[in-house]
């Protein structure tokens, strides 16, 4: 309008007719050409939609139908109900939590490693914690039976040393069951952290010893605080990836440590009923939807204001 | 950063991060020699060399069927996921519609659903269509939704380090919006086309949990032959094909990798 208007004369007012025109056509053809660039979403958008976001407004519906084929919240009241829901929630909680406190005190060592040291042995590093990523979930499960299991690795080592008199259960329990989880999630939590923690000024540090600080109270009250976002945003995801896992303890659980994932699978395959596998589905979202929720708003709260 | 505390006063450190990596890195390698055991056991350290897992593992029609099943369904995967994912990850980078941001979330999103909820959703979608359950196009297409992400995201990265009036230039010397991007774009951004195929790959070669749900008899995916094997009876042709799985899941990536770092040195090289 501004251009327009400084282009008016007395005698030239289709001159702006003409420049509104064109700003007109331009404008148009800016749409037009979004339009046309949206369509090559189409193909991507049709697959996640069809196949993950339409079955999963299903699911919602689905979870909110009783099995008489009524409107109902009993498929939640079960829960609440009956004892074995009670066990596998609080069992799969506990599991959740143990993992990510060890994923916790195993991965913030290596990531604050890899942010001190310099360029080759850094790259070394990056490449060990990448490797696991790598790696199928299955074959390094597989490997924990291996290494776990009655007559393996640990135990012949622990019975030669003579540290325990025979076998210990080490597997198709809880603890294999945790070992194993641990091991797929630390990852998870090094690589957030590491990318907090490259972002951290080194001469904080060393401004925070010129004033007399330990190099133990300068991590404290320093590096800590400022490597946090990273560990907050790790710490969660590993939490919420957690409360989701299917392969590691179906096989290292040995059948006795059962998790929300692994109930929501035997209801359709043992039971073939939808309504509960659907409301714990519903469920298992909107925790993993509020962790990942809480977990931005933290990271956004605690990230230092440049 | 640079530190000011001295090496020996850190060596805790150092000692506590190697147990830590010793930990991430040898049990996964510890398939291996226990894949060339002469013994039925899955006993380590194996007592005799031998080759009769892998000729177990090669000569029995379920491992065969499901290396080739896998292979058939990460290559289809690998094409269609690249191919609609380069496409629309090009379409959020040049064109500024509002939906953009939805579009975008959208297909990150199945990164934070967790793997079991797809698996059903996508086995509900199939047993109500009819025709996809049990079938390799209809494994390839829930492959589809998990590889994804991970394409959308390595091609954002790369068109955001990408200088698009290139297209325009050429596009401005005569060249259609598709030549310009198949001539002048698409060689540059090669690398991250070659990482988003590769990961497209992996993650449907490793995907477990969603097969599990639609892939069964003739097509059943190789992780699922392995899993419904661990389940009932472990015997060392498993350590076998895990190690086949290791091989094709490791060497890759590390391949990718020295090829892009080597490349990405030669590249600073002509810039300095």
């Amino acid at each position: 309008m501004a251009q327009a208007a400084v282009l008016q004369s007395p005698s030239g007012s289709s001159k702006t007719i003409r420049l509104e025109q064109n700003r007109e056509a331009l404008e148009k053809d800016k749409r037009a050409e979004a339009r046309v660039m949206f369509h090559l979403t189409v193909p991507a958008l049709v697959i996640v939609g069809l196949l993950m976001v339409a079955p999963i407004a299903w699911l919602l519906s689905m979870s909110f139908v009783a099995p008489d084929g009524q409107l109902s919240l009993e498929n939640y009241r079960l829960f609440f109900a009956e004892p074995v829901y009670r066990d596998m929630f609080l069992n799969t909680f506990k599991i959740a939590f143990i993992v990510t406190v060890l994923c916790l005190l195993l991965g913030y060592p290596v990531a604050y490693l890899l942010a001190i040291t310099p360029a080759p042995w850094s790259g070394l590093l990056m490449l060990a914690v990448l490797m696991p990523f790598w790696t199928s979930t299955l074959v390094r499960t597989f490997s924990w039976l291996i290494i776990l299991q009655r007559n393996g690795l640990v135990n012949s080592a622990l019975v030669g040393a003579g540290l325990v008199e025979r076998p210990i259960p080490l597997v198709h329990n809880m603890t294999g069951t945790i070992i194993g989880m641990v091991h797929i999630m630390v990852p998870f939590l090094i690589l957030p952290l590491y990318a907090s923690m490259k972002a951290i000024d080194g001469n904080l540090m060393r401004a925070a010893a010129n004033l007399g600080s330990s190099p133990a109270h300068a991590f404290a009250r320093v590096y800590l605080p400022l490597s946090m976002p990273g560990l907050v945003a790790g710490t969660i995801m590993v939490f919420v990836m957690c409360l989701g896992f299917y392969i590691t303890p179906a096989l290292l659980g040995g059948g006795k440590v059962k998790m929300i994932a692994q109930r929501i699978e035997e209801s359709l395959s043992l039971y073939a009923t939808w309504g509960p596998a659907a409301a714990l589905a519903v469920l298992l979202l909107l925790m993993t939807a509020l962790c990942l929720g809480l977990s931005l708003m933290l990271v956004r709260r605690l990230t230092p204001e440049v | 950063m640079e530190s000011y505390v001295s090496h020996r006063s850190r060596l805790w450190l150092y000692i506590l991060v190697g147990l830590v990596i010793f930990y991430l890195v040898a049990p996964s390698l510890i398939v291996i020699p226990t894949s060339f055991s002469s013994s039925r056991s899955l006993s380590f350290p194996p007592p005799d060399f031998s080759l009769r897992w892998y000729r177990g593992f090669f000569g029995e029609e379920k491992w065969l069927a499901a290396t080739w099943v896998s292979l058939r369904v990460a290559f289809g995967t690998m094409i269609v996921a690249t191919i609609t994912g380069v496409a629309a990850s090009y379409a959020l980078h040049v064109s500024g519609f509002r939906l953009n941001n939805m579009v975008r979330a959208t297909l990150i999103s199945p990164l934070a659903v967790p793997s079991i909820l797809i698996a059903i959703g996508i086995f509900f979608v199939y047993a109500r269509i009819g025709g996809l359950l049990n079938t390799i196009p209809g494994i390839i297409f829930a492959h589809c939704v998990v590889a994804m992400p991970f394409v959308i995201l390595t091609m954002s990265a790369g068109f955001n380090s990408y200088d698009m009036t290139q297209e325009m230039v050429a596009r401005s010397l005569g060249a259609n919006r598709f030549k310009a991007f198949r001539t002048v774009t698409l060689p540059q951004l090669k690398f991250s086309v070659v990482t988003s195929m590769l990961l497209a790959f992996l993650v449907s070669f490793d995907e477990l949990i969603i097969s599990l749900m639609i892939s069964s008899g003739p097509v059943a995916t190789l992780p699922r032959v392995t899993f419904a094997t661990l389940r009932d009876d472990v015997d060392p042709t498993l350590a076998a094909a895990s190690t086949l799985m290791l091989i094709v899941t490791t060497v890759p990536p590390l391949v990718l990798h020295i090829v892009t770092s080597r490349a990405k040195r030669k590249d600073r090289r002509h810039a300095g």
